[in-house]
């Protein structure tokens, strides 16, 4: 029994050995360069810099400010629709829920293409209002990442604690703001790290809409062009930590099944 | 709320969904050269084009390819590895667990970028021999078929290996026999999960690829940015293609889903 056991779990092997070279040498590699300069001494110098430089930390900056908005927009756009999917009467929810989340089998090229035909033909010049059209662009994006996770929660929602709430005299809005709203905060959390982590570094969405808003993506891409690989490891290094603290919040709150990132079908 | 409110709601977010896609479709029927452009009349050039450009097909060839091929050998890799693990000791477990989760909450120009470094800037290893591209597509993939795997290897019924061990079976026969079998639908959307992503990349792509090869998201960014307008309207041809393939995938996978769950009654 134990000699097939063994049997079984060595199976694991190839793939521990693929994850160790190719996932985790490279993050220990990116550490190694952002402390490096482009001898191979050690040095704080990238760091330095990159938390000096007016330039980088405004390009910091710009991406917490448009991340957390087009978060924001999302979730004022999806909560309502998954709430009303998650709540109809219809017999074939999922279908409808699937006309929703179906653009993200799209390559996201062709479909920024076309929202950016439709924002020139509205806007004429689009370059005057880049704020503005980067969120759209982003939320345009990302939008269905938020909206699924936000109605399986909902979904999950047991409706007799609905009824217990009503029952017990709580008018809709109380019954809202007490019970569902609270119970969702999953979905709400898992929808927004699907949002918030790419749109502080897909820099695509904004270079294919004209636009010159900078946000950390763009650093790593311009330090690239550059082969400047030790400024763009520490970039990278600092999106790490970002994420590293974004999951530690998340895992608080967020439960298993729908916390991984676009993984549907 | 009211009923006419949620469906004006519904209404208005499938609009902004769908609209910028479908003006494009309407307009890669014409000879117009941009959105809202001169219409003077019908016209199949665009589809005729993007098949009759060389360069043109032999990006979507390309993309395909490594679609299908990278998402093959991620699927092999994470299928041996989701089993081996979960017959593994609790620690192997957890620590392959943990390694499979990084790529998933990592944003993918870090994941791109750090192979980027350690396989090119380090190893050494020419861009033009496709490994690197190769590779990072499977990294971006693999973990998500393994999440994929994992819940269908709990739902196994652990006594039927068991037992066609009794009944004399090797172990290699009683795995392929046996376990994979009932893994299959897990298999299958893993596989078509690694094909979306890939299909779907920009990030690990631009920064792995040979510098003569381009795949959809890189050909069509660069495409935004030059101005060859044959290029720009048969690539909105593209757009309304895949539209079309992805709503017929999606119709076609319910419509099976659908008569599996009948069969089961």
């Amino acid at each position: 029994m134990r000699k097939l056991r063994f049997h079984r779990s060595q199976l694991c092997i190839p793939y521990a050995l693929f994850l160790i070279l190719f996932v985790i040498a490279p993050l220990i590699v990116i550490v190694y360069y952002a402390f490096t300069n482009g001898e191979g001494k050690f040095t704080f110098k990238n760091f330095t810099d990159f938390f000096t430089s007016t330039n980088t930390l405004g390009t910091l900056l710009d991406s917490f400010a448009l991340a957390i908005v087009t978060t924001l927009v999302c979730l004022i756009i999806a909560y309502p629709t998954a709430y009303i999917l998650a709540r109809s009467n219809f017999k074939k929810k999922y279908v409808l829920l699937l006309l929703f989340i179906l653009p993200m089998w799209i390559n996201f090229t062709l479909r920024i293409t076309a929202l950016k035909e439709v924002l020139s033909l509205i806007e004429g010049n689009i370059a005057k209002y880049q704020f503005l059209n980067s969120v759209i662009g982003m939320t345009y994006d990302f939008l269905p990442f938020m909206i699924l996770p936000l109605y399986t929660s909902l979904l999950k929602l047991d409706k007799s604690l609905l009824e217990a709430a009503s029952d017990l005299g709580a008018n809709k809005l109380t019954v809202f703001l007490r019970v569902t709203l609270p119970l969702s905060v999953p979905g709400i959390i898992s929808g927004m790290t699907m949002v918030l982590l790419p749109s502080m570094t897909n820099y695509v969405v904004l270079d294919m809409l004209h636009n010159s808003t900078f946000i950390m993506g763009s650093l790593i891409g311009s330090y690239f062009s550059a082969y400047d690989w030790n400024n763009g490891s520490l970039i990278a290094l600092v999106l790490l930590v970002i994420i590293f603290i974004v999951t530690l919040v998340t895992n608080r709150f967020s439960d298993k099944d729908s916390s991984d990132r676009r993984a549907v079908i | 709320m009211k009923k006419a409110w949620r469906i004006c709601w519904l209404a208005l977010v499938l609009l902004f969904i769908y609209v910028p896609v479908l003006i494009l479709a309407a307009f890669s029927f014409t000879d117009a050269n941009m959105v809202g452009g001169a219409v003077s009349g019908f016209s199949f050039d665009n589809y005729i084009n993007l098949f009759k450009n060389s360069e043109l097909r032999a990006m979507i060839f390309g993309t395909v390819a490594l679609a299908l091929v990278s998402a093959a050998i991620a699927t092999v890799l994470a299928t041996l590895g989701a089993i081996g693990s979960f017959y593994s000791k609790k620690l192997p477990k957890t620590l392959l667990n943990s390694a499979n989760q990084i790529p998933v909450v990592n944003a993918d120009i870090v994941t791109g970028f750090s192979i980027c470094i350690l396989l090119i800037v380090i190893m050494r290893v020419d861009k033009d021999t496709f490994i690197p591209l190769g590779l990072g597509h499977v990294v971006l993939s693999a973990p998500f078929v393994y999440l994929s795997i994992l819940p269908k290897l709990k739902q196994m019924d652990n006594s039927l290996y068991e037992a066609a061990l009794d009944l004399g079976a090797t172990p290699a026969q009683a795995l392929f026999k046996v376990v994979i079998p009932q893994l299959i639908p897990g298999i299958l959307s893993g596989f078509m999960l690694a094909v979306t992503l890939s299909l779907d990349d920009y990030f690990v792509t631009t920064y792995t690829k040979p510098s003569t090869f381009d795949t959809i998201s890189t050909y069509v960014v660069n495409a935004t940015k030059g101005s060859q307008t044959e290029v720009k309207t048969a690539l909105w041809a593209l757009s309304t293609l895949i539209f079309l393939i992805v709503v017929v995938t999606v119709v076609v996978m319910n419509v099976l889903a659908g008569r599996r769950k009948e069969d089961s009654k």
